[in-house]
């Protein structure tokens, strides 16, 4: 991290806190609502993701309606998603999908938790848009020349998760076992699912 | 309001400039592309960033741009694509087929 950036993640927490009491001291929020909010994100984590796509490889029933609407078919498995408008975007043998926000940091949080920096940081948003190929290359995710490159950027009010394909050999694994093996980085489009034999 | 898009109809979003905030990025103002799908109707960032909550909602379409239309001297395939959420007030129809 730049100095520049330090200074301006000092300044931006500053910020954060100074208009936290000013509405804690005007009594719009409560520090107990506020704590209540950010206990509800740490219990959001890729896990969660991961139980969506492990049940989309099981019940193509629900694959289905995943893609069709995303929000809806996500609180069929209890998941709280809130305000949540989700669209999946499905990878295949053909086709690659890869998630950013060039203007901010929009997120699947209810389904990811918190993204990580790379996500928010200025390199990654100005270039997945501009060489999707180069940015995965260097993720250590070389595509071959005739797979098709899809690039979402989620400016307005939909999040963005992928379905990653379901690598070989999992034939013998559960829904669970599978669900084990899904990454933050695959949901968001930057890595495959490994195979177990990879994983172990 | 009823959608002055359909999908997969050609539309071109709007090269203009505009104080403040808008959910628009200006990399993909001028550029033409086909309407992916309709995602239902939302609030004018431009409105609720400033606290106004009283306007109308309006239709919020994801456009799908080929990438060498969006960078002219883009490396990839032909057939790659760059999908953008963009709110209607921001498109025009356009017949041009470039």
């Amino acid at each position: 991290m730049s100095l520049e950036h330090a200074r301006y993640d000092r300044n931006a927490e500053l910020l954060e806190r100074a208009f936290r009491e000013l509405l804690v001291e005007r009594g719009v929020v409560s520090d107990a609502a506020v704590d209540a909010g950010v206990e509800f994100m740490y219990t959001r984590t890729p896990a969660l993701g991961a139980r969506v796509v492990a049940r989309a490889w099981f019940d193509p029933g629900f694959k289905a309606r995943l893609l069709e609407d995303g929000s809806a078919a996500v609180g069929e498995l209890g998941i709280e998603v809130r305000s949540l408008k989700l669209v999946v975007v499905e990878n295949t043998p053909m086709l690659h999908n890869l998630i950013v926000c060039t203007l901010c940091s929009c997120y699947p949080r209810m389904l990811l938790g918190l993204p990580p920096d790379w996500y928010k940081s200025l390199e990654y948003r100005s270039r997945a848009i501009r060489e999707p190929r180069a940015v995965l290359a260097e993720f250590g995710l070389h595509l071959p020349a005739g797979m098709t490159v899809r690039v979402h950027d989620s400016t307005a009010d939909m999040r963005y998760l992928v379905l990653p394909m379901r690598p070989e050999e999992t034939d013998s694994l559960s829904e669970a076992e599978c669900a084990m093996l899904v990454t933050r980085d695959a949901m968001i489009g930057v890595a495959r699912v490994d195979s177990l034999k990879n994983v172990l | 309001m009823t959608p002055r898009f359909n999908p997969g109809e050609r539309v071109r979003v709007l090269d203009k400039f505009t104080a403040g905030h808008v959910r628009t990025p200006r990399y993909i103002r001028g550029k033409r592309g086909v309407v992916e799908r309709i995602c239902g109707e939302f609030r004018k960032p431009e409105e609720l960033a400033y606290g106004r909550y009283a306007g109308e909602r309006e239709p919020l379409y994801r456009v799908r741009f080929a990438q060498c239309e969006v960078w002219p001297d883009y490396v990839g395939a032909a057939e790659d694509t760059l999908d953008v959420e963009i709110y209607e007030h921001w498109l025009e129809k356009t017949e041009d087929k470039r």
